[in-house]
């Protein structure tokens, strides 16, 4: 299908939730980082999955069942493709978290006493304490990667400590949800792959704004979010390289992903069943994969450049205003502002646009370790996607303005 | 509920925007006074989420009434802070108990900082005072 021209005026009137006033402002919504908005054909998708098609996958003998089975396969293999992968090297969980936690407890057996596993000082909590837990049980040590003072990573200092510490896996982050900042993989992907390195990304904040290709990069595991990409939440998956996946043991068991149970013994299926043990979120799926065509009609150069245009438009706005620090590097980014003003509580700036309409996270965003080595307590982040405008800007900006003149 | 309550939820009763509101809250908290560093002490933390707020509650047997002292790191929830003090300091167990402090928030137009979404810790205080109050009375 050919790609459409990008109009930003259309493409809001696709997201209802944006179009909406909030105490009695309209709604600026600047927190894509924590969640996206919804276009109305992943609502609709939804919606009609439990209206006309609702029933169970993988087992009735029966219309609905088969065709729900269909429709439910058929994103696995349009989500493979998103990714440049192949379809059984999608496992669906609900999130990136579940996913990080299946993969960690499902390669323990493969992790010996004294192994390494290097986590860094950006991740989210999702990526570290899985990791913490896997090192406590399996006698691991975990290495943290070393950062700049800024934030960012120094690439060739990043090498010679993969180098050094020769570990098991690296678990790392293909974009910061707090700062925004985008790690350079290719280079660090390289230089692990080569002293034997197994490499897990975490692409919750990546999937969506850099859509990678896995194969290209070379990568053992990734994992996402359906719901930070327009998909519904409770709702995630992970890519694995497939052999690889199919070594892991199974994180939680019970129906659907086995092969053979008597009273004694059981065995399992093969990758990705083995994992998806229960129910799945069918309706979840269905509207995921609604949201995975609503983004790939969309000409991916032009929303790109959209959402770099809207974020440095406002980074240069922000900076403007006196007192403000950006945590954030702006020349490399997906499009989330990290910034404190003076010494402020990020809490009651964040509580005082809210009365302007004005969403944006206030916090340490579940990464205490990187707000610990920036040396904060927490703070405010505004973070946009290709549905955001100049509008948007313009009356965060201003509303920010008048907050600050409140405290002052 | 005490005079001093009236009060100081007088300003913020007569304020005639959102903004002005928040402003006479914020002027509020500047009143508590200062808690000492050496009292702000992990466990005077009240479990919340992004705001830090210290408390001790106490009871006074003299005069048998609660005495609540407080802090936190914002300014809006110092301010609902010391609303909170002024609503509860001085009472007896048995009129604690019988203060809403839901209901003043209401008619205050504050209720929505008491959501547990706010994750403030705004409701956990009260429920402190309450549980002291609680214990007093049995």
């Amino acid at each position: 299908m050919p790609a459409l021209e990008f109009d930003i005026n259309k493409i809001r009137s696709d997201f209802p939730t944006l179009n909406q006033t909030v105490n009695n402002q309209p709604l600026v919504y600047l927190d894509s980082g924590a969640t996206t908005q919804k276009p109305q054909c992943v609502i609709d998708t939804t919606v009609d999955f439990y209206t006309t098609k609702n029933a169970n996958v993988h087992r009735g003998r029966h219309f609905l069942s088969e065709n729900a089975t269909l429709l439910y396969e058929d994103v696995r293999t349009q989500t493979a493709d998103y990714f440049g992968v192949q379809s059984k090297e999608i496992v669906w969980t609900k999130g990136a978290t579940e996913s990080i936690n299946l993969i960690a407890n499902g390669i323990k057996n493969q992790i010996k006493t004294g192994d390494t596993i290097i986590i860094t000082p950006v991740e989210h909590h999702a990526n570290i304490v899985p990791w913490q837990v896997l090192a406590q049980q399996a006698g691991a040590k975990l290495a943290i990667m070393p950062l700049n003072e800024d934030g960012t990573f120094n690439i060739t200092r990043c090498c010679e400590f993969i180098e050094k510490n020769k570990p098991k896996l690296i678990a790392i982050t293909h974009a910061s949800n707090a700062l925004g900042n985008i790690t350079d993989l290719s280079p660090l992907i390289t230089c692990a792959k080569a002293t034997g390195s197994l490499v897990l990304i975490d692409g919750a904040q990546s999937s969506m704004h850099l859509r990678p290709n896995l194969k290209a990069l070379n990568c053992d595991f990734y994992v996402f979010s359906a719901h930070k990409m327009l998909g519904p939440t409770g709702l995630g998956g992970l890519y694995g390289r497939y052999e690889l996946l199919n070594s892991l043991t199974p994180y939680q068991t019970g129906g659907e992903m086995i092969q053979t149970v008597t009273m004694t013994h059981s065995t399992y299926r093969d990758a990705p069943a083995k994992f998806e043990s229960g129910t799945p979120n069918i309706a979840g799926v269905l509207g995921f994969g609604a949201a995975l065509n609503y983004l790939t009609q969309l000409n991916y150069d032009e929303i790109i450049k959209h959402e770099q245009n809207i974020f440095k438009y406002a980074a240069e706005k922000l900076k403007k205003i006196d007192g403000i620090t950006v945590y954030s590097d702006l020349n490399n980014n997906i499009g989330t502002l990290c910034f404190n003003y003076k010494d402020e509580h990020p809490y009651d700036l964040a509580t005082l646009l809210d009365g302007y309409g004005v969403a944006i996270r206030a916090g340490h965003h579940c990464t205490q370790p990187l707000m610990a080595h920036l040396g904060l307590n927490g703070t405010l982040r505004a973070s946009f996607a290709f549905y955001n405008n100049c509008d948007d800007v313009d009356k965060f900006i201003n509303a920010l303005r008048e907050c600050i003149a409140l405290l002052d | 509920m005490t005079n001093t309550f009236n009060q100081v939820t007088d300003s913020i009763k007569n304020a005639s925007t959102w903004q002005q509101k928040y402003r006479e809250i914020m002027l509020l908290g500047k009143t508590l006074p200062l808690l000492p560093d050496e009292l702000k002490i992990d466990d005077a933390l009240v479990p919340g989420c992004e705001s830090k707020v210290w408390m001790f509650v106490e009871f006074d047997l003299t005069e048998n009434a609660l005495v609540v002292i407080g802090d936190s790191d914002t300014r809006i929830v110092k301010g609902l802070l010391a609303l909170i003090l002024a609503l509860y300091n001085g009472l007896t167990p048995e009129q604690v108990i019988k203060v809403d402090a839901y209901e003043e928030f209401e008619k205050l137009g504050l209720i929505s900082h008491l959501s547990p979404s706010r994750g403030n810790g705004v409701k956990a205080i009260v429920e402190k005072i309450k549980i002291m109050a609680q214990q007093k009375t049995l």
